[in-house]
């Protein structure tokens, strides 16, 4: 026989995967509500935008929720995978290239040409596809629309009706049906209404926040010490700087306390907004996610590239914004430098000092090679030997880096190559904030994924399903837990398990990473040997 | 450099290979003729339903052989010939070897019915099985009804593989009840009532008595034995059982029985050739345990113990607490000690099934001593390490049933029974 493998083994197409009548009536719903978006994008000029606008977001809604009642709830409750690599969509098929064109072409017009959305210019009335959106915006936050509000709304709409869907398909699993409801809350409520609302109160002179969803934090919310931003807080009151504390004790407080206590699941699959897209409307495209160990490896040097630049680029920001009046603040920029340079050598040496055994070879060195190229920097600072901290302007840094990461990672590639590469692109190989809970998670966390003694049967699933690409197989077979920086603890791997090998838990740190030669179930000498 | 040769690439074979590695630097040989890869025979019934692509089943990326010097030679080894430790394959190669280990797992069992080996007639176990089932089942199109004989681990899989593809399936079971020959009554009831609530017409104390040939040699119908009935059908699925697999040593000298036969150290007759996995038969029986035991667990526990006699530390074979698991439809089973579906001698069975008809459990204790034997679960994920220890420590029954808690495997926020299951257990001892 060939070492070529045919992709499902199938000949003739599976025939239980064409569509239903209903589910064909779901399709044509949906598609018309995008037509409607389609022809405001041409500049239809439609006479009663109110109307349209609710006709196509609820046809599109009732589409998802009708085709997600006929898929999952005339079956029986349980794991929903058949046909998974079977369907054009989920399995790199021609719906699936067709959707992650569309989807990357529409994040570039979003990002760089919103003018082709109708974008108004000079104080001018929109027009085209956000006009359409421009009602629902005054409804909320009293100003047109942007493209931004256009895309909330549609991010918000896509996490509602697919996270309804999810948690069809998961009816039987209380942990993914209460994270699901999570996201969709926190997504609705923090990033979209309550943003909205509060610029109700920039009527009033005496505000003037920015955007701010309260749940993102620093470092994915990497404009939050934008100087616009950071005046913004300031000038709006005790509100306004209250806010920026919270941002600030989210970080150093909050984040670290729940994580140790739940790893970074409570933020990645709980809370946050590009989490909640990737387990909703990308949950059909979790399995195409890279499971080989050199996309392991690409991703440990990728994601901690990001933060460090990200780490970078804020600590000259706020050097910079410190520097423009020397007066105004407590804060001084050499105070801040030192603190910094604090901050980080304290976590520097107390992983070296407490934790460099569980540190891998290329782990170790890229940490010493970060550590090293941060204090040079520092050094040069301080030696005189230029006068831009880090050698750029901070400004370019910071555009470079809203550029790069911010718009063509996290939007172009990291959603719009969804049905390609995976839902969760952008939380593996790039997000900063992923990185840092990572690493807390790995180093100093009550959370593991226990494996169940001998019963692993090696069948792949929880490694096919893992959307982080992690080999979760690799360990449950060797009676290992799962300890990953990446594991964004979805829990699906639990639930695709036919033999029920795997559980999330948050439990003592003793014992937490344990390596078995030899399974429970056989021997006891000889696992008494082995651990010897 | 001593070459350790191994005919099989399953999880006993595999498991041994890996194993022999770690303690040793010995020339490692692993011969297929079902697959490149080792893959996992457990997850073939994926790929057919599309959960999963076939490389998926692959547990290791294919660098990972050569990278540790694991040589693997796709070819058939028709014949051994011990004396000149020799292998002998069909396509006319030959292999040398200073010590030879036979993992070649089972085969479907065949009873002589006739049709048997008509087109559309098959086993599931093999990766050419499924091959196979691609292109007589690929949909309910071609495939208008599949039968299945044998109401096993396998039949049931396989039932739910053709259901993914709305095939149409009649399971003809030889018991009164679905694998009551392993599980109790109050169990395999369930079961029954599960398999039939996806639609599957599950014929019970149904046997088959013949397959009847169309004009091109291909399955037409099957014939039941006590009623005369015919069931049109595209494909036969056999799966009451399986057999070693060991056709090709029948004349090396190699001691056989079902299985190749081995001594507690997995060495057979001849120096240098041991057999593991399915294929290997127990002279005697390990305490409660088959000769002959064609499982998962079981075959990669033989490798482990094989691989340290292999490299000089002289082992016998002696598994822990047994323990198994499987999956009917959409209910998870788990077992722990020994839970049998005929009470033996001095033991209780204390069962407990939850409304919905998913969810049950049965523990088995010495009505004299009250010590905990074993217990099976269904729908509650239970686990494996807290039994082993409790059987280790011979707790008693009320000890097990109060503590299950501290046994609970399922995911976080699901609904907890062991308060339903405690409260039952006090009420059945009031009432005894």
């Amino acid at each position: 026989m060939s070492n070529q493998i045919n992709p499902s083994m199938s000949l003739a197409k599976p025939e239980a995967n064409d569509l239903s009548v209903k589910q064909k009536l779901a399709v044509a719903f949906g598609v018309i509500g995008l037509l409607i978006f389609g022809l405001a994008i041409f500049n239809t000029n439609f006479p009663n935008k109110t109307l349209f606008l609710t006709i196509s977001i609820g046809l599109i809604t009732l589409g998802i929720i009708l085709f997600a009642i006929d898929s999952y709830l005339t079956k029986h409750e349980g794991i929903k995978n058949d046909g998974v690599w079977f369907k054009s969509m989920s399995s790199r098929g021609i719906l699936a290239w067709v959707t992650g064109v569309l989807l990357t072409s529409f994040y570039i017009i979003l990002y760089f040409f919103p003018m082709y959305l109708g974008l108004s210019s000079n104080g001018e009335a929109n027009t085209g596809l956000i006009s359409l959106f421009d009602p629902l915006s005054k409804l909320l936050s009293g100003n047109p629309a942007s493209q931004w509000f256009v895309y909330g709304t549609l991010y918000t709409l896509a996490i509602l009706a697919f996270g309804y869907k999810f948690m069809l398909k998961y009816r039987h699993n209380r942990y993914e049906q209460l994270r699901t409801a999570s996201v969709m809350f926190f997504q609705l409520g923090f990033a979209f209404l309550i943003p909205e609302f509060m610029s109700r109160l920039n009527v009033s002179p005496d505000y003037n926040l920015p955007y701010y969803d309260l749940k993102s934090i620093w470092p994915l919310n990497y404009y939050l010490f934008d100087s616009w931003s950071v005046n913004g807080l300031l000038s709006s009151g005790s509100l306004g700087l209250l806010m920026l504390i919270f941002g600030v004790i989210s970080i150093f407080v909050v984040s670290p306390i729940l994580t140790y206590k739940y790893g970074k699941r409570w933020y990645c699959s709980w809370v946050c907004g590009c989490g909640a897209l990737a387990e909703t409307a990308g949950d059909s495209f979790r399995q195409l996610s890279s499971k080989k160990l050199s996309a392991w490896k690409l991703e440990r040097w990728l994601i901690h590239a990001v933060l460090v630049f990200s780490v970078i680029m804020t600590t000259a920001l706020i050097y910079t914004y410190l520097g423009q009046d020397p007066n105004k603040f407590w804060l001084t920029r050499s105070a801040f430098l030192i603190s910094v340079g604090l901050i980080l050598t304290l976590i520097f040496s107390a992983v070296m000092l407490f934790k460099r055994n569980e540190l891998g070879k290329d782990a170790r060195y890229g940490s010493i090679g970060y550590f090293v190229v941060i204090a040079a920097l520092f050094i040069m600072y301080y030696t005189g030997t230029t006068d831009e901290i880090f050698l750029i302007k901070s400004s370019s840094l910071r555009s470079a880096y809203g550029l790069y990461i911010g718009s063509i990672f996290s939007g172009v590639i990291g959603t719009g190559f969804y049905p390609i590469l995976g839902n969760r692109v952008w939380c593996r190989f790039g997000c900063p904030m992923a990185a840092v809970l990572g690493f807390q998670q790995r180093m100093l966390s009550k959370f593991r994924i226990t494996t169940n003694g001998g019963q692993c049967i090696s069948c792949g699933n929880c490694s096919t399903y893992c959307e982080m690409g992690i080999d979760v197989r690799a360990y449950a077979q060797k009676g290992e837990n799962i300890v990953r920086s990446s594991c964004v603890g979805c829990g699906i791997c639990s639930a695709v398990c036919p033999r029920g090998v795997l559980k999330l838990e948050n439990d003592s740190i003793k014992g937490r990473i344990n390596s078995n030669d030899i399974l429970l179930g056989n021997d006891v000498n000889l696992i008494e040997l082995i651990k010897r | 450099m001593e070459h350790v040769v191994i005919i099989g690439n399953g999880i006993s074979g595999i498991t041994a290979a890996r194993h022999i590695r770690k303690l040793s630097d010995k020339k490692i040989t692993v011969i297929s003729a079902e697959s490149d890869y080792f893959f996992s025979r457990t997850a073939l019934m994926y790929v057919y339903m599309g959960h999963m692509k076939f490389e998926h089943t692959q547990p290791y990326e294919n660098w990972f052989w050569e990278k540790n010097r694991i040589h693997l030679k796709k070819g058939y080894v028709k014949s051994i010939e011990t004396k000149n430790k020799t292998l002998y394959f069909s396509n006319g190669d030959i292999l040398k070897y200073d010590k030879l280990i036979i993992a070649t797992g089972s085969k479907p069992n065949k009873f002589g019915w006739p049709g048997q080996n008509l087109k559309g007639v098959m086993g599931m176990y093999h990766k050419q099985d499924l091959e196979n089932l691609e292109k007589y089942a690929p949909n309910n199109k071609i495939c208008k009804r599949a039968v299945i004989i044998g109401g096993g681990l396998i039949g049931i899989e396989l039932a739910e593989m053709l259901n993914s593809r709305n095939i149409p399936v009649t399971f003809l079971v030889r018991e009164s009840s679905f694998w009551n020959g392993v599980l109790p009554e109050g169990e395999s009831a369930m079961i029954n009532r599960h398999i039939k609530n996806h639609h599957i017409d599950l014929r019970l104390s149904t046997n088959l008595k013949e397959i009847i040939s169309d004009e091109n040699g291909k399955v037409r119908s099957i014939i039941i034995e006590e009623t005369g009935e015919e069931i049109p059908c595209d494909v036969v699925g056999l799966t009451a059982g399986v057999t070693p697999n060991i056709e090709f040593i029948k004349d090396s000298g190699i001691e056989t029985g079902k299985g190749i036969k081995v001594n507690q150290y997995l060495e057979t007759n001849i120096k240098d050739v041991y057999a593991i996995g399915d294929c290997a038969e127990q002279h005697e029986a390990i305490g409660q345990r088959r000769p002959i035991e064609a499982v998962w667990y079981t075959g990669r526990m033989m490798g482990e113990t094989l691989a340290q006699t292999i490299c000089g530390n002289k082992l016998q074979y002696k598994p822990g607490h047994w323990f198994n698991s499987a999956k009917f439809f959409d209910v998870e089973y788990q077992t722990y000690g020994w839970v049998f579906a005929k009470l033996r001698k001095h033991e209780a069975h204390f069962h407990w099934k939850h409304i919905d008809d998913t969810k049950c459990i049965t523990v088995c204790y010495n009505k004299i001593t009250n010590e905990f034997l074993g217990i099976n679960t269904f729908g509650i994920r239970m686990r494996h390490e807290t039994f082993d220890k409790w059987l280790t420590e011979k707790k008693d029954v009320d000890y097990v049933v109060n503590h299950l808690p501290d046994a609970n495997f399922d995911p976080e926020f699901y609904k907890h029974y062991e308060k339903d299951i405690l409260a039952t257990y006090t009420n059945k001892l009031q009432s005894v």
